[in-house]
Parts: C-alpha cells; structure tokens; sequence
C-alpha cells in the first residue's frame, strides 16, 4: 500500500471519515478487528485535540492524515498549522486519582499512549505540528 | 455517517437512555444535553443501555465524568448496561468500572435501583 492521505476540514462530523480512512488501512495492512479499532480511536483522539486546542474550532483550517506501511508497522502522521500544543509534556493521569475525583478532560492523550505503541510530537507553532502514531502489527 | 440518536424510557422511577450509532466529539453534545434534561428535572436514576452504541471515544467517556458527580449527590447514580466487547474495552482501559456500574442487562442495573428504593 506504502503511503496514502486524507485532507479534511477542521470539523467534528468529518472524524467519521477519519476513522473509516484509518480503518481501511490498518485492516489491509493485516491488523485483527480488536487493533483496526484501537488504532482508529488513537486517531480520532489526535484529531479532536487538533480541532478543539490547535484550531479553537476554526472550520476554516486543514488536518492531513497519512497512513504509512512500514515492516511489521503502520505509522499514522496527522499534521495541522494551529498553534502549537505539545501534549507530551502532559502527565498522564493517575486514574483511580482522576476516577475518584470526578475530574474531567484530558483522557484522549492517556488514550492515545495506551492504544499505541509509541506517539511522538514534532511541534513548530502556527507552522507545522505533527502527530506520530505507530502500531506495531502482532507477530 | 457519524449518526447518533438516544431513546428515552422510564421504567418507575429509573430513566433509561439507550444509545444508538457513534459517540464521539461531534456527537457527544447531543448526550450532554439528554443528561442536563433529566438533571434540570431532578431524575437521577439513570440507567445508560448501550446496546446499539457501536463506539465511543474520550469526548463521549468525559460526559459520564461531567454528571456522575452531580448525580451521586442527589442521591442517585449512573448505571452503563448491554456493553459491546469494543465499547467496554475503551472504559476498561481507562478504569471506569472503579467509578461506574456495569451490567450485563438493562433489567438488571433497573432492579438495582427499584431494590435499593
């Protein structure tokens, strides 16, 4: 398949398309039902904290989606020109803090890091900020 | 298409939601305003059946956070049932069988409140 991407609007009734586009993908390059779904929640994550603290909603602005084929990988990079947040500097929360204190928000980076296996950030504010998901395919 | 819907029941004085479709950021309001209807008219007996719900993501899971605690203190609570496998694995994931009650049938998680009434 080697490499393939998906522009859309920053709206939220386009992460439907994302997720299929993803789904798609991951499913062709050999993942089980269980994982496509795990890899196309990570995504979505990505996207609604792109379309929510990177473009505050602007429906104006673009997110690429890129789904890459690597040896026994797939590699997503999601790219947006907002305003650069670096969510790695985030910690994730601990959850039976954060269940027993009703807090809220935050839960898409904690979903994000425990459905991949690895999520990078390469971040240059107002230019181009990438998201880098990886899923490593099941021996 | 990212379509959502929520049916209304009431089974005495337990309110019902049954979701259907994809929960997700965009569709996630349309749940909080369900809860704020049942909240501004005092009914917190809340059971969520999520037997046709086919996905959620943390926009959805953070509108259960919003209301659990609102409706704990008036002495009620927010009880998930008919959970498919894939949707119970993202609450898992995060721990939310600690704070929140799952069952297997909407009847089930019913019973608990008309007992404990």
């Amino acid at each position: 398949m080697g490499k393939r991407t998906i522009h859309i609007e920053s709206r939220t009734e386009r992460l439907v398309a994302v997720r299929e586009f993803v789904s798609v993908a991951a499913r062709e390059s050999g993942f089980p039902d269980d994982e496509v779904s795990k890899i196309a929640l990570a995504v979505d994550e990505a996207c609604t904290n792109i379309i929510k603290h990177a473009y505050k909603f602007d429906p104006t602005k673009e997110i690429s989606v890129t789904v890459k084929n690597k040896t026994g990988a797939l590699e997503i990079v999601i790219t947006d020109t907002g305003i650069g947040f670096d969510p790695s500097r985030l910690q994730s929360p601990d959850m039976k803090e954060y269940l027993t204190h009703y807090r809220h928000g935050g839960l898409g980076v904690y979903l994000m890091k425990s459905l991949m296996d690895k999520v990078a950030y390469k971040i240059n504010a107002g230019r181009r900020n990438e998201v880098h998901l990886t899923k490593y395919l099941p021996r | 298409m990212s379509e959502f819907k929520i049916a209304l029941r009431e089974h005495d004085t337990v309110h019902v939601l049954e979701l259907k479709g994809y929960l997700d950021a965009h569709t996630a309001p349309t749940l909080e305003e369900a809860f704020q209807t049942l909240l501004k008219n005092q009914r917190y007996n809340i059971v969520v059946n999520c037997k046709d719900l086919s996905y959620i993501s943390s926009a959805g899971l953070g509108v259960f956070m919003a209301y659990i605690e609102d409706v704990r203190k008036n002495k009620g609570d927010i009880k998930l049932s008919n959970m498919s496998a894939k949707v119970f694995n993202v609450f898992d994931l995060l721990g939310f069988p600690l704070l929140y009650e799952i069952t297997k049938d909407e009847q089930d998680a019913v019973q608990k409140f008309l007992a404990a009434k």
